[in-house]
């Protein structure tokens, strides 16, 4: 049983950067209906970010405001960054193909990864790089039997209130009703006055944000980053995004968390090796299934 | 006579680049030779994901699974038991196919990104079965090695770039011919018809699930010819081959090339193959480039660089018949 629950804690703090990331899919698709293919990548760029500026930007930060301070810093500073490479991104390489047709933005999009992952190569060289280990004192505390580490409470706090708030924003105000809105059917929400300008600034700006702070948490949790990560996060995130019910934002955030509690009971009881396997094939029978994820609504097929 | 002239006379273009193709490996060292046969890799599966992609419209981001497929066939059948690879190419195909239909039986009726989806989600999962050599046969991350060169029996053994940069050649040469045939055929059309308009096509009696099936097979099959050169040519085989930055860079070569047109795939696998070569000199920037390439094309040119023109019903032709039946 400790360990079981263990495992779900694990779980669930992977399950959270998932989720994350999985917004920042979700709120795109569901709005232009395009997979960002570069949204990994993004991430990943984030995490690198945060390298930088807790690595170099440590002792300067730190002795500023404080250890926690300093870490707040990194994840904002990342955030910031990162939501303004999504709006470049959108401004240059999406908003030109939009009239065209979908699949060129596809393209479009894998070649903008191309260009970020080895950017990402470029400046920060192609081997492994470590996160500090002094950024979160490594504390471990029992809570009823189960071992929690610090790091891991700062996660799971930070990333369920950054959840929790996007949750309110999407299902309680109005500028969120207006993005489902947009979701549902771009066009008629057009004509019911909705500024569609303004909502895609906001998807493209928050998402990747969002992103860029799951890659400075990664960073901080797994310590090891590496110049690819972004595809291997990116298409579990993704994953995430289906099983929940893509452009449903509820849903990336339902789907991205039980994915990494699946990940993790997967590899702890039936086997390590097959863990992502087992996420696939999830994700491919939610699909045969209930093509439309877990929350997501059915569409009437429009002839 | 006259009409043969006139079919030599109309396709002169093709028959440069034939020409070309042919004399190329004896200008050219072994490097280059090579970079070309990877090229012609690149355009087997190019046109095999073209059937897919091109002709029926269906997303299919897992194509370097089928390609897996066929690969590991060839190499486990061949060092397991050594079948010489020229009996495994068939083998290969249909190993491939029969895999395509089991998968994608179950999958046919999804639709647009949902198909694609999945499709991300099979392949990886070859991929990531392969590494984890099930029953010992796979060997894991460092794949199976020690497979044998393709072998016509007796002393004609193509081990040397320039033989096997003619068969792949050769292959492409015929699969190109036999692509066509199928463009026009009552196949060729029904695929359209149903990457067109779906709806509309089962509406008038065309068997969507069975078109659908049908091209992802042939695809598949393709895809298996090309693993089982890939795998006797580098005589190697391993998972990393095949991962989903692959069955990207293949959506790419349709997607470059435009959509359904045959010259388009070769143009977008040039691109794919020969690009990266040529820009080595760039070392590290290369894919910077290569990405920022990518975008630009598809602003400026969105439906890619040789799009497919649209069929139209040659009225002259029918005149022509009916004047023949008439006198």
């Amino acid at each position: 049983m400790r360990i079981f629950m263990e495992q779900m804690l694990n779980g669930l703090t992977i399950g959270s950067f998932y989720a994350l990331i999985a917004l920042g899919y979700s709120m795109v698709y569901g709005v232009m209906k395009l997979i960002n293919f570069a949204h990994g990548d993004l991430f990943a760029l984030g995490s690198y970010l945060g390298f930088t500026l807790l690595v170099w930007g440590n002792a300067y930060i730190t002795s500023h405001v404080g250890l926690a301070g300093g870490m707040i810093a990194a994840i904002l500073i990342a955030a910031i960054g990162i939501g303004i490479a999504g709006l470049i991104i959108e401004r240059i390489a999406y908003r030109p193909i939009y009239s065209v047709g979908r699949l060129p933005a596809v393209v479009s999009a894998l070649g903008v990864s191309i260009f970020l992952e080895n950017i990402i190569m470029v400046i920060w060289g192609p081997r492994y790089q470590a996160y500090p280990a002094s950024v979160v004192p490594t504390l471990r505390f029992e809570i009823g039997g189960i071992h929690v580490t610090l790091l891991q409470i700062i996660i799971l706090i930070l990333s369920f209130v950054l959840l929790a708030v996007l949750y309110y924003i999407i299902q309680k105000t109005t500028f969120g009703a207006a993005i489902r809105a947009s979701a549902l059917d771009r066009d008629t929400a057009a004509l019911m006055g909705i500024n569609i300008e303004t909502i895609i600034f906001f998807i493209f700006a928050l998402g990747p944000a969002l992103g860029g702070t799951a890659g400075v948490m990664v960073g901080m949790y797994y310590r090891q980053i590496s110049f690819t990560m972004g595809w291997n996060y990116g298409l579990k995130a993704f994953t995430a995004t289906i099983l929940g019910g893509i452009g449903n934002i509820p849903g990336a955030m339902l789907g991205g968390l039980l994915l990494g509690v699946f990940e993790m009971l997967g590899s702890a009881y039936i086997s390590t090796a097959y863990k992502d396997v087992f996420v696939f094939l999830i994700l491919i029978l939610v699909l045969i299934f209930r093509p439309r994820g877990l929350l997501g609504e059915k569409v009437a097929e429009k002839v | 006579m006259k009409t043969n002239r006139n079919i030599i006379l109309k396709n002169w273009p093709i028959l440069i680049v034939i020409a070309l193709l042919t004399l190329l490996p004896f200008k050219i060292n072994n490097y280059w030779i090579d970079v070309f046969f990877f090229f012609g890799i690149y355009a087997l599966l190019g046109l095999s994901l073209n059937i897919v992609l091109g002709e029926v419209g269906l997303f299919d981001l897992g194509h370097m699974g089928f390609m897996a497929i066929g690969a590991y066939t060839t190499a486990i059948l061949n060092t397991a038991f050594g079948i010489p690879i020229i009996i495994l190419l068939p083998v290969s195909a249909i190993a491939a196919g029969a895999f395509a239909w089991l998968v994608c039986s179950p999958i046919i009726h999804l639709r647009g990104d949902y198909l694609c989806i999945v499709t991300i989600g099979m392949g990886e999962i070859v991929r990531l079965t392969l590494i984890n050599n099930p029953f010992g046969i796979t060997g894991g991350p460092n794949g199976v090695f020690g497979i044998d060169f393709l072998s016509f029996g007796g002393p004609l053994v193509i081990d040397s770039s320039i033989e096997s940069y003619f068969v792949i050649w050769i292959i492409v040469g015929l699969t190109i011919l036999g692509l066509v045939n199928l463009q026009h055929s009552r196949i060729g059309r029904a695929w359209n018809c149903i990457r067109e308009d779906e709806v509309a096509a089962e509406s008038t009696g065309i068997d969507v699930r069975y078109y659908k099936l049908l091209a992802f097979v042939l695809g598949a099959g393709l895809a298996g010819v090309a693993g089982n050169i890939y795998a006797s040519k580098l005589m190697i085989v391993s998972p990393e081959s095949f991962s989903f930055m692959e069955s990207c860079m293949l959506f790419c070569i349709v997607l470059i090339g435009g959509m359904g047109s045959i010259p388009g795939v070769l143009i977008g696998a040039a691109a794919i193959s020969l690009f990266p070569e040529i820009f080595r000199t760039f070392a590290q920037y290369r894919m910077l480039i290569f990405g920022a390439v990518m975008v630009a094309m598809m602003i400026f040119r969105p439906g890619g660089i040789w799009p497919r023109k649209r069929g139209a019903v040659k009225f002259e032709s029918l005149l022509i018949k009916a004047g023949e039946e008439n006198g």
